[in-house]
């Protein structure tokens, strides 16, 4: 089984058309990673599939770089 | 041009000389149910020369489509959009049904997993006029950003209306056409229901019979067809490749039934004068005819009366001919690749030919049909015809430039 880590960064790279040695952890989806507004929704939906939960907008809204999406998936399913 | 001959323009247009049909079992899904198991789709589609696996994936397959023709008349053209006259360029793309597929994936999925899952991208990457708006914002063009939708006139609407918008003074160059894709289970059932489609399943090829006395319905196709149109003096001005003039584009309604013409054609017979009129041409000025010509046992006869009517004696003389024996219908693209093809006929002074016509119905057999061959000739001026359901007629004049 991969981490956590290995696992949002695939789906990062998936979603968003990158390399997944570009999928930094302090790199930003909008300003690093190309994605519009669309996009970073997209990728929260990615993110609620591969770990079978749900993110409330307002949670989503603050996942704005790889490492707090790591963070948040940790926090809540750690 | 993206099309079930090909996925470029060269290879349809050599494919259709050949008379060859590219019509073929449908693969996608399971067909078993269905009164039609086959259709001219668009084989071994590669958007990815044209654009990011990324951005394709945002986008329906008639979105996809019509892209990659687009950027194709684009390159072909060499038209540069610059900062002083991206306002004066525009785009008329159009579609019959739009993003079926990704209606129908949607609302699966949102019978499975509920509304969450809906992808942020259904809505713009099914709705109709995305492939004339993400032309404008790849090419930076500025100017009118249009969109038609009128069933299986729509291609040639939509360059008809590029042609007036041009002729009005709103845009300088207008990029036209038309994308369509609806081979899929809700788009071939519907048009199944509808008793619309040849159902020969034991010989797709030769389902598509444009007045034969065996025709017995449509066939299905998909793609996409997009072409340039350029300000006569400017386009001359920059030295740009002229394929034709665009002299002619004429419109009517039926009003008579929703899927049915009247017997004497009398919608379509206008639609062919309106575009005469607007070109200042007499009948015997028309070489060769693009005919509608879908296959359906109504629909053909009513189109040769037309002819009939419209050009009287001249039609002895007339080449008509149907490339939809080939490609299948493509509904909303239709118009926009038959209009290609039209054009493509001047270039090379050949009229495609009607394939599967064995046996020309009666009162049809004395118009050169032009079966199995396609027949070299002189021509001066093409006229391209489009019907829709609805009773929405078009049709387009192009001249030797």
């Amino acid at each position: 089984m991969s981490s956590i880590e290995e696992r949002v960064k695939k789906i990062v790279a998936e979603q968003l058309g990158v390399k997944e040695e570009e999928v930094k952890p302090e790199a930003s989806f909008v300003e690093d990673l190309g994605a519009d507004s669309l996009d970073t929704v997209e990728l929260v939906m990615a993110l609620e599939e591969e770990f079978e939960t749900e993110i409330p907008d307002e949670e989503a809204e603050k996942i704005t770089t790889v490492q707090l999406a790591i963070d948040y998936i940790k926090e809540n399913l750690g | 041009m993206v099309g079930p001959l090909g996925s470029t323009l060269d290879e349809n247009w050599t494919a259709v000389l050949a008379g060859t049909s590219g019509v073929a079992p449908i693969e996608t899904f399971d067909v078993s149910a269905f009164s039609t198991r086959f259709a001219a789709t668009v084989k071994d589609f590669d958007p990815s020369p044209y654009m990011p696996a990324k951005e394709a994936r945002k986008m329906d397959m008639f979105l996809q489509y019509g892209m990659v023709a687009g950027i194709q008349a684009m390159q072909d053209s060499d038209l540069e959009v610059s900062d002083e006259d991206a306002s004066r360029i525009g785009a008329c793309i159009g579609s019959g049904m739009g993003g079926i597929q990704a209606i129908e994936n949607n609302a699966m999925l949102i019978a499975e997993k509920g509304p969450r899952r809906v992808s942020p991208f259904f809505v713009p990457g099914a709705i109709i006029n995305m492939v004339a708006g993400n032309l404008s914002i790849k090419y930076g063009m500025k100017g009118p950003n249009l969109s038609t939708t009128t069933a299986c006139t729509t291609g040639t609407h939509a360059i008809g209306l590029g042609l007036r918008t041009i002729q009005y003074g709103d845009a300088d160059v207008m990029v036209c056409g038309g994308a369509e894709m609806v081979t899929t289970p809700v788009g071939l059932g519907g048009f199944c229901a509808a008793r619309a489609l040849s159902t020969r399943n034991d010989d797709p090829q030769a389902a598509s019979r444009p007045w034969d006395t065996d025709r017995d319905g449509f066939v299905l196709g998909e793609g996409a067809g997009v072409l340039v149109l350029e300000e006569y003096e400017r386009a001359k001005a920059r030295g740009a490749k002229i394929y034709a003039e665009l002299t002619g584009f004429g419109m009517s309604g039926d009003a008579h039934h929703m899927t049915s013409p009247p017997e004497d054609g009398a919608g379509a017979g206008l639609s062919m004068q309106n575009a005469l009129g607007d070109a200042g041409l007499a009948a015997d000025g028309i070489q060769y005819i693009n005919a509608h010509g879908t296959s359906t046992p109504l629909g053909d006869k009513a189109e040769i009366e037309a002819v009939r009517s419209v050009f009287g004696a001249a039609a002895e003389k007339l080449a008509v001919s149907s490339t939809k024996s080939m490609t299948g219908h493509l509904l909303g693209a239709a118009g926009a690749i038959e209009a290609i093809f039209s054009v493509q006929a001047i270039r090379d002074q050949v009229a495609p030919p009607t394939i599967n016509l064995d046996n020309p119905e009666e009162g049809c057999d004395d118009i050169n049909l032009v079966p199995q061959e396609a027949q070299r000739m002189d021509i001066d001026a093409v006229l391209s015809n489009s019907f829709g359901f609805g009773g929405t007629n078009g049709s387009l004049i192009f001249r030797r430039a």
